[in-house]
């Protein structure tokens, strides 16, 4: 069941020791300051969530995390080597996967078919058999169907298994998108808003799912997410930005009682 | 059955063992688990079984005890109460989507001392409601994700428990000795399992049903409808539903057949279609939903299939439920019909999941005479059947051949029915039940001094000797000339009509019937939109004088139908109105679940319905209306009044509900 865990040279860093660490990161788009001289760090194991007001920049610093942007002053430490710049394709090969606050799927391949497409940088055996799905091709289609069946079970979407993804509602179409990431075996999940637009009861599953994956896989989940409620309820630390700066980390407690963050929720800048 | 046999297999235990050496190899159980469906012999299931059982034992368990099962059709759950029952003890399966306060009610009240449950779901509301539970230890689960982190000291996983069977098998013979005096000494009076009501009618009710009455009922069916072990069914009802445990548990063990769990409840009707299943029950919405499916996804098809679809039905309208029942038919209708079958019926039933079905049975409440012949003339078997919980299921069931929509046919072999002086079913059947657990006084209250079962539904038997469900046995009344008005009968009649959505019945003690009626606007607006009606709003298209002719059509249809009935032929509807407003549960009007509150709404509209009776053809009424977002509103009309067709009939008016 457990064959996620199956990559060995993931084992190395320790739950709770430093997975990703952002120092004094800053990002601009000519002369627009996206981020400034941000730093933080995630821990292997944990649920670490992104919050603050729109525009705050918490999309722009996944998009720094996975390589998407380069930015032009900081560091970005991952499993122990530095970086400034990075393609996402080399991300993903290293183990980070993420969703997008609007869904990106092929709309006309059916959920299975997208969450087999999450196993692309495992596939192994040359193109050529894949030509004739044949011999070893067929094989290692086999195993990763076998690895894609767990996630559908994982995820309770069987019954979507062969529906076109493009004709499922929203919130499914959000669990096929994670399904997909999760098919990648990520050691380092980056969820942009998972739960955006979800009615309560999509909203209870996901905070399940999240925290199985977390549970069962040992996958660290860093996540963008407005509502507060989910927000304090799954993770284990937070941080907060506001206008591109960082205004408060901290265990959900002490963000909740931080004035600055009440003031950037609730109070003066609104 | 010889008297020998029954000595022996009295219960399910004892057969499980005897489809072991009987069946050893064939398919006792399927599941499919990550797209994949896994299977299980005679062999298999009887070996994990005994397992399973000596690991509970290792725990504690003893005769007597109750188990409770909760969860989704799982082969594990099956197992669970097959291995409860191998012991000696009693499994209390519980409705999986109940909220965990009524959970906590069924399971304190059942004194169980263990639970046997599907998923990390389940556990959460076992312990979320553990402090109300003193006398439970240990909960055993099926699905072990996300349940990692948990205190483990009263829960573990099932796969565990059988595990550790399976290592008291190898070196434990003292202990197995144990679990197969356990199985000897099943008696077919203990109690085999307690069933408790959905309890839509108060507290639910712990019915406890013993084993060889459970035997010897699914015995008298397997026999009836020819069952064996090459039958296939699909699991999807809920496991504490008396459906589930008669038709695929106790009918499966006697017949041997194969059940089939599905993926997910969502999967039922795919998975079904995989493994073609040959035995089926459906309470009549499911029919209902898939036929609407196919009507809507057919005007979507090209003209030449449409109109294949639709010739080809109406050939099916007429002859098929003929050909069904084995009546004479021309030979050129026979051929049409072969060839409708090729083009039509078989590639239909084969997307419903239909083509290997031999039989099958609807029950629960009154089907749509319509829906019914549908499925009937494509060549469905379909039947229905009458039962309910303290009868171990079956009371009436209809043969192949004997199959009517009105009726839900004559006593299942074995079972004795007599209907009370106010018209109420009585029973007595093999399968009945020993009495409500822990409740004697409700017992009492339900059996007649003689040893019947009262039913509480009122009926009465058709000259072809089959039974007819008419009402609840509290709400069938009398006019005042003594004739039986039964308000639920008349309502469904008039509501099989796509043009009307709800009927309030009136009559009780009253000179004639009346009614109100509600059009549906689905049906009603797509009518007046293809014949250039024109209206402004709901009230405008319920008043519209057309709207009122068609009504009055199906009304005259009805009083028809209702004057060749010598039982009902005086509840004719004399007078009906059709209401300006939509009933509405917000408004009071309905339940819930969707059921007329008939004192409420004759208080509420206490003017319409004086109207109806003083002869008036019009009556003003403005009634209170509170509209989604919780504000109220009047809506006041002028509703007209009208005289319904009404047949002569000239038998007495009253005369003795009697048995024929």
């Amino acid at each position: 069941m457990n064959a996620m865990n199956h990559s060995e040279f993931r084992q190395d860093i320790a739950p709770g020791a430093t997975l990703l660490a952002v120092d004094n990161v800053t990002l601009r788009f000519g002369g627009v300051k996206a981020i400034t001289d941000v730093s933080f760090d995630i821990r292997k194991g944990e649920v670490r969530a992104i919050i603050g007001p729109n525009g705050a920049g918490k999309t722009s610093m996944l998009n720094v995390i996975n390589g998407f942007y380069h930015p032009q002053e900081g560091r970005i430490t991952y499993r122990g080597q530095t970086r400034s710049k990075m393609r996402p394709h080399v991300a993903a090969s290293q183990g980070i996967a993420r969703t997008f606050q609007n869904v990106a799927l092929f709309k006309g391949m059916t959920t299975l078919d997208n969450i087999m497409v999450g196993r692309t940088l495992k596939m192994r055996t040359p193109f050529f058999w894949h030509l004739f799905r044949h011999g070893p091709a067929m094989r290692e289609e086999i195993e990763h169907r076998k690895f894609v069946e767990e996630i559908i079970d994982f995820l309770e979407i069987e019954h979507i298994r062969k529906v076109p993804v493009g004709k499922l509602p929203y919130g499914l179409q959000k669990r096929v998108e994670l399904g997909r990431a999760l098919a990648m075996q990520p050691e380092l999940l980056l969820l942009d808003e998972p739960m955006a637009g979800m009615n309560l009861e999509e909203k209870e599953d996901m905070c399940r799912f999240i925290l199985d994956t977390k549970e069962q896989y040992g996958t660290t989940i860093a996540l963008i997410e407005h509502d507060m409620g989910v927000v304090m309820d799954l993770s284990d630390r937070v941080v907060v930005l506001e206008y591109g700066q960082k205004i408060a980390d901290g265990t959900p407690d002490e963000v909740k009682k931080n004035q600055k963050v009440i003031d950037a929720y609730l109070g003066v800048a609104h | 059955m010889t008297a020998n046999a029954t000595a022996e297999l009295d219960t399910f235990p004892k057969l499980l063992l005897r489809n072991e050496a009987v069946r050893p190899h064939r398919p006792a159980m399927r599941h499919k688990d990550l797209g994949i469906w896994r299977e299980w012999s005679w062999g298999d299931v009887a070996r994990q079984v005994r397992c399973y059982a000596l690991g509970m034992m290792a725990h504690g368990l003893q005769r007597g005890d109750k188990v409770a099962i909760i969860g989704t059709n799982r082969p594990k759950l099956y197992w669970s109460i097959m291995a409860a029952q191998s012991v000696g003890a009693i499994p209390v399966p519980v409705y999986s989507d109940a909220v965990a306060d009524e959970m906590a009610y069924v399971l304190d009240h059942a004194e169980v001392r263990f639970a046997c449950v599907q998923d990390q779901e389940q556990v959460d509301k076992i312990l979320g409601v553990a402090d109300r539970l003193p006398k439970i230890e240990i909960v055993f689960y099926d699905e072990p994700r996300g349940l990692r982190d948990y205190d483990h000291s009263r829960l573990q996983a099932i796969d565990e428990v059988i595990a550790q069977g399976e290592g008291i098998l190898l070196s434990d013979p003292a202990a197995v000795k144990r679990l197969d005096d356990a199985i000897a000494s099943g008696k077919g009076s203990d109690t085999s399992v307690i069933l408790y009501t959905s309890g839509t009618t108060g507290r639910s009710k712990g019915v406890m049903l013993s084993a060889g009455g459970c035997v010897k009922a699914a015995t008298d069916t397997v026999e009836f409808d020819g069952l064996t072990d090459q039958d296939n069914v699909i699991a999807y009802l809920p496991l504490a539903w008396v459906g589930d445990h008669y038709l695929n548990y106790a009918q499966a063990l006697v017949a041997g057949f194969t059940i089939n769990c599905p993926e997910s409840p969502e999967t039922a009707v795919e998975d079904r279609r995989e493994i073609g299943t040959t035995f089926a029950f459906a309470p009549p919405r499911v029919y209902e939903s898939m036929l609407t499916r196919i009507m809507i996804r057919m005007e979507d098809a090209g003209w030449l299939k449409r109109k294949m679809f639709h010739y080809y039905l109406g050939v099916a309208k007429k002859w098929g439920e003929k050909i069904l029942d084995g009546k004479p038919v021309p030979i050129g209708a026979r051929l049409n019909y072969a060839l409708g079958e090729v083009l039509v019926y078989g590639p239909l039933k084969n997307v419903l999941g239909m083509t290997t079905i031999r039989i099958a049975y609807t029950a629960g409440e009154a089907i749509g005479p319509e829906l019914f012949s549908f499925y009937r003339s494509i060549g469905l078997n379909l039947k229905q059947l009458y039962g309910q919980t303290e009868a171990f299921l079956y009371v009436t069931v209809q043969s192949d051949g004997g199959v009517r929509a009105d009726c839900v046919g004559p006593a299942t072999p074995n079972v004795e029915i007599r209907i009370d002086e106010n018209g109420e079913v009585l029973y007595k059947s093999p399968g009945q039940f020993i009495g409500y657990f822990k409740e004697p006084e409700k017992t009492a209250e339900t059996m007649t001094e003689d040893g019947y079962v009262r039913t509480g539904d009122a009926g009465f038997f058709e000259k072809d000797g089959q039974l007819r469900i008419i009402d609840r046995a509290k709400d069938v009344g009398k006019l005042r000339s003594g004739a039986l008005f039964a308000p639920k009968y008349l309502e469904n009649k008039l509501k099989f009509f796509p043009n009307i959505r709800e009927v309030v019945a009136f009559g009780q003690g009253e000179d004639f019937v009346t009614c109100f009626i509600n059009i549906d606007l689905t049906a009603v607006g797509n009518w007046a939109e293809r014949n250039n009606v024109s209206y402004g709003s709901y009230q405008e298209l319920a008043g519209h004088p057309q709207v009122y002719d068609i009504i009055a059509g199906h009304v005259a249809e009805v009083n028809r139908q209702l004057s060749e009935e010598p039982m009902m032929a005086h509840a004719q509807i004399r007078r009906f109105l059709v209401l300006h407003k939509e009933l509405d549960a917000d408004d009071g009007e309905l339940t819930r679940t969707q059921k007329v509150r008939r004192s409420f709404i004759a208080d509420r509209y206490g003017p319409l319905v004086t109207a109806l009776y003083d002869g008036s053809t019009e009556a003003d009424i403005s009634t209170e209306v509170t509209f989604e977002d919780g504000r109220k509103g009047v809506i006041s009309a002028r509703v007209r009044v009208m005289d319904a067709k009404v047949v002569p009939v000239s038998t007495p008016a009253s005369q003795p509900a009697r048995a024929a």
